[in-house]
């Protein structure tokens, strides 16, 4: 561990900085919209859509094809494979037409989750063979990042050391890989939101896998000014009994991240997990009014959570696609004003008010 | 690694957090006066004084007597074990001088390196026997905070994975049992300058050690909140070839703790190692001056660069004693200076003009 054999040259590391950069401008985050064709069947049989390539299609179309007001909002795409080579219905390419508005193209490139034997149903994700010459291949065909996401759960016995050291080690990988062939990794350690666990445990847990992350990449030598973080927010288990203020997951948020994020990651880009579009907005918003210093971007990275009112308002309708696209263009722009701090809710969550954030050592 | 055993409560949290902010507070350092019997033997030697409990009670006098000037540069003072218990000429303790002025109360604790056997000439450090009874009585006695000295050596085979593991390890025992006593742990992985390696060698090790140390410390449950680091500058090596300003130097710095030191660590306190008096300050001036975001404050914990005109002028004669004194005051403010950002240079310093800190993708 004594001599460098450096990884990017000055260049390569300035191609991927800018990358990263201009992803997270301010006001800007991510669209994920690289939901597998068996988590496309999850999202297309609740509104009644026949889950064919087709409608896939169409239903990236629409919102692929919503106006200038996105290009403020939006800093880059997740694609899935499949996404990434089909066009328009006037034939143009969907990355090409990403592109050329600026929006930067990004491709999931993980293989999915697989299970870690001897663990209590714990995962590592797979996707690494030939990894170099798909990262090559989808970089001349338009991508400039990549998206790789690992699962950990909470539980009486979980997350054990093996899910989070294995799980740090192949994001690590994936990360180092990406860089070689330009393009930026976004790394996603995903602590799901299932259980009863509270605020605390989440936040300790959350510290713990990201410690495991950043020295991982750290042993993997993995320019971290070149790569983005996907986390999820701190929030409670999904069936806590005790309910938790916006500006109490922000603070367990932020805290966390400060205890284990080097500045030099460009910025974080939280994940929605299972969070409503109202309530993932809000947080975001929190987040970003948090009184700590926070040295990265702090944005959204969201599917779900900017993806939902679309869903429900297309319905596999043609005549509803503009309004299907008018809702993700309002969450869009919902969301690129929670990452610079000056989102105002609308519905059911009272009054703007004065923060009620507690001070920061109880966290 | 699922559950959390809070090893401190808010209150002990919220103490530690406050000191540490106290001794890095706007403008101020650390007086490192720390210096062993056998280093002060060093010192003495070179003005021909002998090295006597007298003569070292004397020479710190000199430091501590210093007047109303320093109180705005000094946030605090390392102690040695025997210096705690002395007294000015006029019988009052030490302790007290300094703290009446708001300055706060440091000790080290460890004993020393001890060889690591089976590697090439490199070392731990000991002192964990105890150190919670000691830290116990340190903080009766008055001290808030103390300091730990790791050492790792550059060469073709150091610094050993070994090395490195074993000393960040033992800085996070050290760091967790001083916390359990509200004694602020300064953590010291200081990589020495010995050497002709290059910037960007020191560098790429500065790095390795520091990813170990923070991964050691969230393995140890330490609260980063509650504690600071005193790491080296990156710089050549004392033997190397090519010269680089204090930009250069800056921006290797700036850039190695940008990525490995989370912000959650409220400030990082530079050694200054064998750099000169005006050195150290150009160096710590620059760094304060780096364009990069730097969410931690940047100051400085020196021995030799606050001390050295001073023992010079000081030369074991009483009626040098004010002198010297004003010689140390000098280098405190100086410092203070520094560590804003705000020293204009002293003797060698050209134009304060411009400062070139060149890409950071060179880094």
């Amino acid at each position: 561990m004594t001599h460098q054999y450096p990884a990017l040259t000055a260049e390569q590391k300035k191609e991927l900085q800018d990358i990263a950069q201009r992803i997270v401008a301010p006001g800007k985050g991510i669209l994920a919209a690289d939901e597998s064709t068996g988590s496309m069947a999850k999202r297309l049989n609740p509104i009644g859509v026949e889950n064919t390539e087709e409608n896939r299609r169409r239903y990236r179309q629409l919102l692929f094809t919503a106006d200038q007001r996105i290009d403020s909002c939006i800093g880059g795409v997740i694609f899935f494979h499949e996404t990434l080579y089909q066009k328009t219905d006037d034939g143009t390419p969907f990355a090409k037409l990403i592109k050329d508005r600026g929006i930067v193209v990004g491709i999931k490139v993980d293989k999915g989750v697989v299970p870690l034997a001897g663990t209590n149903g714990e995962t590592t994700t797979q996707g690494l063979d030939g990894l170099s010459e798909r990262c090559a291949q989808y970089k001349k065909d338009g991508a400039d990042f990549a998206k790789w996401r690992c699962v950990l759960k909470i539980s009486e016995t979980t997350p054990s050391s093996l899910a989070i050291m294995e799980n740090a080690n192949v994001l690590a990988r994936y990360a180092s890989i990406c860089q070689q062939n330009g393009i930026v990794p976004i790394v996603e350690p995903e602590i799901l939101p299932d259980g009863d666990h509270d605020l605390k445990r989440c936040q300790y847990v959350t510290e713990k896998v990201l410690a495991a992350v950043y020295k991982a990449l750290s042993d993997h030598h993995v320019y971290l000014e070149g790569t983005l973080l996907k986390p999820n927010m701190v929030t409670p288990g999904h069936s806590c009994p005790t309910k938790f203020s916006s500006e109490e997951i922000a603070m367990a948020t932020v805290t966390a991240l400060r205890r284990t994020v080097p500045p030099a990651v460009t910025g974080v880009t939280f994940l929605s997990g299972g969070q409503s579009e109202e309530e993932a907005s809000m947080n975001l918003n929190s987040i970003n009014t948090c009184p700590l210093l926070k040295p990265w971007a702090l944005t959204f990275s969201y599917g779900r959570a900017l993806q939902a009112s679309a869903l429900n308002a297309w319905r596999g309708e043609l005549n509803n696609e503009k309004a299907a696209t008018e809702e993700f263009i309002k969450r869009a722009q919902a969301n690129g004003q929670a990452a610079l701090g000056k989102f105002e809710s609308s519905g059911t969550c009272g009054a703007a008010g004065k923060s009620l954030y507690v001070a920061n050592h109880a966290y | 690694m699922t559950h959390q055993f809070p090893p401190l409560s808010e209150a002990q949290k919220r103490e530690l957090h406050e000191t540490a902010l106290r001794i890095v507070s706007p403008g101020k350092g650390i007086l490192a006066a720390d210096e062993s019997v056998g280093s002060m033997a060093k010192r003495l030697a070179q003005v021909g004084v002998e090295n006597t409990e007298e003569n070292r009670r004397q020479y710190r006098q000199i430091l501590f007597s210093a007047d109303d000037r320093i109180n705005g540069c000094i946030g605090g003072v390392i102690f040695f074990h025997e210096t705690l218990y002395q007294h000015s000429d006029k019988g009052v303790p030490f302790v007290k001088m300094i703290r009446e002025r708001g300055i706060l109360i440091g000790v080290k604790v460890d004993k020393g390196v001890v060889p690591l056997a089976g590697t090439s000439g490199e070392t731990t450090t000991q002192g964990l026997d105890g150190l919670s009874e000691r830290c116990a009585q340190y903080k009766k006695d008055g001290a808030v905070f103390a300091k730990w000295r790791c050492v790792l050596k550059i060469s073709d085979s150091n610094p050993s994975k070994l090395a490195i593991a074993e000393n960040a390890n033992v800085l996070a025992r050290y760091s967790s049992i001083c916390q359990q006593h509200g004694i602020v742990p300064i953590i010291e992985p200081e990589v020495l300058p010995d050497g002709d390696h290059d910037l960007k060698r020191c560098q790429y090790v500065t790095e390795k050690v520091l990813a170990a140390v923070y991964k050691a410390m969230s393995d140890h449950h330490v609260y980063l909140e509650g504690s600071l680091l005193k790491p080296n500058m990156v710089t050549p090596g004392h033997s190397c070839s090519t010269k680089y300003s204090p930009e250069e130097v800056a921006m290797a710095t700036v850039t190695a703790i940008r990525r490995t030191v989370p912000p959650a660590v409220p400030g990082i306190a530079f050694l200054s190692g064998g750099q000169s008096e005006e050195e150290a300050s150009v160096h710590l001036n620059a760094i304060n001056n780096c364009p990069l975001p730097k969410p931690w404050v940047l100051t400085f914990s020196f021995g030799r660069a606050l001390q050295a005109s001073a023992l010079r002028a000081w030369r074991g004669h009483k009626e040098n004693e004010k002198t010297a004194t004003e010689q140390f005051i000098k280098r405190a403010e100086v410092n203070s200076l520094a560590c804003q950002g705000k020293y204009a240079g002293g003797e060698n310093h050209g134009e304060a003009a411009q400062r070139v800190y060149g890409s950071c993708h060179a880094y």
